[in-house]
């Protein structure tokens, strides 16, 4: 659980000081501030994992290459990402196979295609608990794996980059792509959802 | 934080915002322009957040943790004088160790890098990761220390962040995917039908 609320008028007035300072000093523009605020407000975030998704769930080629080699497949598809510093991997959920994601030693997260992570992701609970216990967390937040189903969990501990290609939902026979990226929630892309017809 | 007890269930806020607070949008952005220009590399701003008294750290929540190492690691690349940011606040001039600077240090350029020489180890091999508890930085999560598993991919060689957040260069290392079988990292007891898949350095391995 985030306590961030606790200590807001501090952090609110020392941030306040320190980008002060840092402006005077030359290392930041209060206006690139708001700029890459922006970004990760209106521009990045979980739509555009889910379009790679849905494209993936549509084409058989297009999932292959989002599989063997994703920054170019994602980048095929011309939406906005950050900057591509390091390789992302994508790992395909299947009959057999589920996927989870996490970050142990800090919070790592796919932020170019996913945006920034949600405060569960980043809390004590789920870094600790996860991949120790993953059946249990699943379970709690939702998703039921059954036990002939290997779980697998991805602690994102060096500058590689998870994000879980989610299996496509029943009863979605004929729909368009961008119906389908509409079923793709961020925790499918985290492997802490499945996305449901049900649920859109 | 990998395996510790005690924390609870995992709190899910629904539809939460991508902020709680606008001063938590500033911090994000000074850090992304503190790092990305290369004021600071992420390996010693993630150090800096390690070396948060452990009650604070729990405590202080993301964006706290972000802003609280931002001012560590600043104070260390000399850019911030200690007790400036108080001073600010206290309405006192800035102290005169101070050290504004000109130019951009080290901007980022990612974080993969060539190596001549070739991986040690090949997927399918069988590593023991060393157990080793060195008191700096370290992606090797102590979950994992002193444990058998197996070479599931074998990425590029990457900046090693052991000696990138001390200022000892980027010294580039391969980097494994290795799986751990849950029984191996949490005894008998552990949950079956999982397996634990962790990115580590050449350094943190040994064949077996």
């Amino acid at each position: 659980m985030s306590h961030d609320h606790d200590h807001d008028d501090e952090n609110a007035l020392r941030a306040e000081a320190l980008e002060a300072l840092l402006t005077e000093k030359g290392l930041v523009q209060p206006a690139l501030v708001d700029a890459i605020v922006q970004r990760y407000e209106q521009d990045i975030g979980p739509m555009n994992g889910a379009r790679a998704v849905a494209r993936a769930w549509v084409d058989p080629e297009y999932k292959q290459r989002l599989l063997s080699d994703a920054w170019q497949a994602i980048g095929e598809l011309g939406v906005t990402t950050g900057p591509e510093l390091t390789p992302i991997v994508v790992l395909e959920n299947t009959p057999a196979v589920h996927n989870v994601v996490v970050c142990t030693l800090c919070s790592c997260y796919p932020s170019s295609v996913l945006g920034l992570p949600p405060t569960w992701y980043k809390s004590p609970p789920y870094r600790s608990r996860v991949v120790r216990e993953p059946r249990v967390v699943l379970g709690e937040m939702g998703v039921d794996v059954a036990p002939d189903v290997e779980v697998r969990v991805w602690d994102s501990s060096a500058e590689v980059r998870y994000m879980v290609l989610p299996e496509r939902p029943a009863g979605t026979d004929g729909w368009s792509e961008e119906r389908l990226a509409s079923l793709v929630t961020r925790d499918a892309m985290i492997g802490v959802a499945r996305p449901g017809v049900g649920d859109a | 934080m990998g395996g510790m007890h005690g924390f609870g269930p995992v709190a899910v806020e629904a539809d939460e915002p991508v902020f709680h607070a606008p001063w938590q949008r500033r911090v994000l952005g000074m850090v992304y322009q503190v790092v990305g220009f290369g004021w600071a590399n992420i390996d010693a701003f993630r150090h800096g957040i390690e070396r948060i008294d452990p009650v604070r750290y729990l405590q202080a929540g993301y964006y706290g943790r972000w802003l609280a190492s931002l001012e560590t690691v600043l104070r260390e690349a000399g850019v911030l004088a200690p007790g400036e940011v108080d001073a600010r606040l206290a309405g006192r001039p800035a102290p005169p160790a101070s050290v504004p600077r000109d130019g951009l240090p080290h901007p980022t350029a990612g974080f993969v890098r060539a190596l001549d020489a070739t991986p040690r180890y090949v997927s399918g091999q069988t590593v023991r990761t060393r157990n080793a508890n060195p008191a700096g930085h370290t992606r090797l999560p102590c979950y994992v220390r002193g444990k058998r598993g197996v070479v599931h991919r074998v990425h590029p060689a990457f900046v090693f962040p052991d000696t990138n957040a001390h200022g000892a260069g980027e010294q580039p290392q391969y980097l494994y995917t290795v799986r751990f079988e849950p029984a191996e990292l949490w005894g008998p007891d552990a949950e079956a039908g999982s397996a634990l898949h962790v990115d580590l350095f050449e350094p943190y391995l040994e064949g077996l």
